[in-house]
């Protein structure tokens, strides 16, 4: 049988994904172990048992210095910030891809700007930010709508531009005026869209709120990583990359199964 | 005055002509079917009376009034796809009809203004026999119970005009002729002015009170695309003497109908 028609059974499946992580896994314990072997000192390639110390001293005691819970400060801090960035830029998106998508003439007048505006590399404009907003969390809070509002005004647009011509051609038959079809035929159509288009952005959002973090803050889990930096502190960066990396996993994983559960005509629909 | 008249009407898109000259007149309650080579202009004649395609030169006029230049509740339409909602059930698509006309703002009916409308939702449901699958979405229903739904929610509005634009052509044979009954029977149930648009010539024997073939009737050696089309038949279909009549023509229109489009220059 040619490879290409060869389809693993569920469990081969699961065990083909599962091996990568394993590897990767031994890999590193197994270089970690060499290297503390060589030197016990030595700080880039922290075994599990510094790891879990390091982690136990930011998560579970208050630091000495604020009496503060660290890491779960680090991480309220930039899930907030995440939030209000991800969610100001989709409720933007939302509104002006939906109704550029809707109306030609305001489409003539916004999508040169708009596209326009996504041009500019957000990163180059950060200083601007800081200049402008100060260095609390407002600027970085504009830095992720910067990021990423203007591509979710675009796909927006794209997708309302996507429905039908015959749908919106049906409504006004049926005596719809230009409102009650972006209220009612419209929206609850973009609205899957919306959350298809905000998991797509959130590992932009991701590489700017951290970018802003490191640059100008005193909390926020990007903060922390470029802190900890100047000691080497490997035995911090590794698991704070590995929680980032599972939260982005969770939001995306969360947006989906809503997704799932509010639209579950357009699931269906797909395939 | 007859209820719908053509007068005169052009239509151009850019240099190219599709249809030239069209004049008619349309009696109330007729059942016009439209037929001719793909390319011919009877589409673009259905979205000139729909109002999403403006005439070149000339004009259609209902009831004496120009056609209003966008699409309104006057005139009713099913597409072959993409007529009804995705995100709303059986049940939803046509209470949206009643929705849009009785709520401005808000487009959403509550209490006792919903209940009724409801009620009538459930009637024309059952009519077009979808009350088995009143809470269904459109992607769970089959293409008949699709097209079902389109007309039913195009009815409910209670268009003058009922515009199908080839709605059964992409059904099986058999479920076809379970439409054919159910359109015939709302047709004279709501006395409505039908046209529909189709590929296929039985059909349009079959439901039609009369039938118009477009075609070109000036050809220019040279460049095909130089002269638009005409109505080159317009049968009376509507007693069954007529149709015995006109049931001559259809070898000749049948073979209009298999001709390639000669619009494109040959090269």
């Amino acid at each position: 049988m040619r490879l290409i028609n060869r389809q693993p059974s569920p469990p081969v499946k699961l065990l083909l994904g599962i091996l990568p992580f394993v590897i990767l896994f031994f890999v590193y314990v197994g270089a970690s172990q060499q290297r503390l072997a060589e030197n016990p000192n030595d700080k880039l390639l922290p075994d599990l048992t510094k790891m879990s110390t390091a982690m136990e001293r930011l998560a579970l005691e208050p630091s000495k210095r604020t009496g503060e819970y660290l890491f779960w400060q680090d991480t309220g801090s930039s899930l907030q910030r995440l939030a209000l960035g991800v969610g100001i830029s989709a409720l933007m998106g939302l509104i002006i891809g939906l109704v550029n998508g809707a109306i030609p003439v305001v489409r003539a007048n916004l999508s040169p700007l708009i596209t326009a505006i996504s041009l500019v590399p957000p990163m180059a404009i950060l200083p601007i930010l800081f200049i402008i907003f100060g260095l609390g969390e407002v600027s970085k809070v504009v830095l992720i709508i910067i990021g990423i509002a203007p591509f979710i005004m675009r796909d927006m647009q794209a997708r309302t531009l996507e429905i039908p011509s015959e749908e919106i051609i049906k409504a006004q038959t049926l005596t719809a005026n230009s409102w009650q079809i972006v209220i009612r035929v419209l929206l609850p159509q973009i609205l899957p869209r919306l959350l298809d288009t905000v998991r797509l952005s959130l590992g932009a959002a991701w590489i700017f709120l951290i970018a802003a973090e490191a640059i100008a803050s005193t909390d926020g889990l990007g903060y922390r990583i470029f802190l900890v930096r100047r000691y080497l502190s490997m035995d911090v960066i590794l698991p704070y990359v590995l929680w980032i990396t599972l939260l982005a996993f969770f939001i995306d994983w969360g947006l989906r199964i809503i997704s799932q559960r509010m639209f579950p005509w357009y699931h269906s629909q797909k395939h | 005055m007859s209820y719908i008249q053509v007068n005169n009407l052009w239509k151009e898109f850019g240099q190219t002509p599709v249809l030239e000259r069209i004049n008619a007149d349309i009696e109330q309650g007729a059942f016009v079917t439209l037929v001719g080579t793909s390319g011919c202009g009877k589409s673009t004649f259905l979205n000139m009376l729909l109002g999403i395609t403006q005439p070149s030169r000339g004009e259609i006029t209902l009831e004496d009034q120009p056609l209003k230049a966008e699409p309104d509740g006057e005139r009713g339409i099913v597409f072959q796809r993409y007529s009804v909602f995705p995100h709303l059930n059986v049940r939803q698509n046509i209470l949206i009809a009643l929705e849009f006309s009785a709520s401005p703002f808000l487009a959403r009916l509550f209490g006792q203004a919903k209940n009724e409308a409801l009620r009538k939702v459930d009637e024309i449901i059952e009519r077009v026999g979808l009350s088995h699958a009143a809470t269904r979405y459109p992607h769970e229903l089959s293409g008949g119970m699709r097209q079902r739904l389109a007309i039913a929610q195009a009815l409910i509005a209670r268009p003058k005009v009922l515009l199908l634009d080839e709605p059964f052509g992409a059904l099986d044979p058999g479920i076809r002729k379970d439409m054919h009954q159910l359109v015939k029977e709302l047709w004279q149930q709501e006395k409505l002015t039908v046209f529909m648009v189709t590929h296929d010539l039985q059909e349009a024997f079959l439901l039609g009170t009369r039938l118009w073939v477009f075609d070109k009737v000036r050809h220019d050696p040279d460049d095909a695309s130089v002269y638009g089309s005409r109505i080159t038949y317009d049968l009376d279909l509507s007693t069954p003497q007529s149709a015995a009549n006109a049931d001559e023509f259809s070898g000749e229109i049948e073979q209009t109908i298999a001709q390639p489009v000669n619009t494109l220059p040959s090269s």
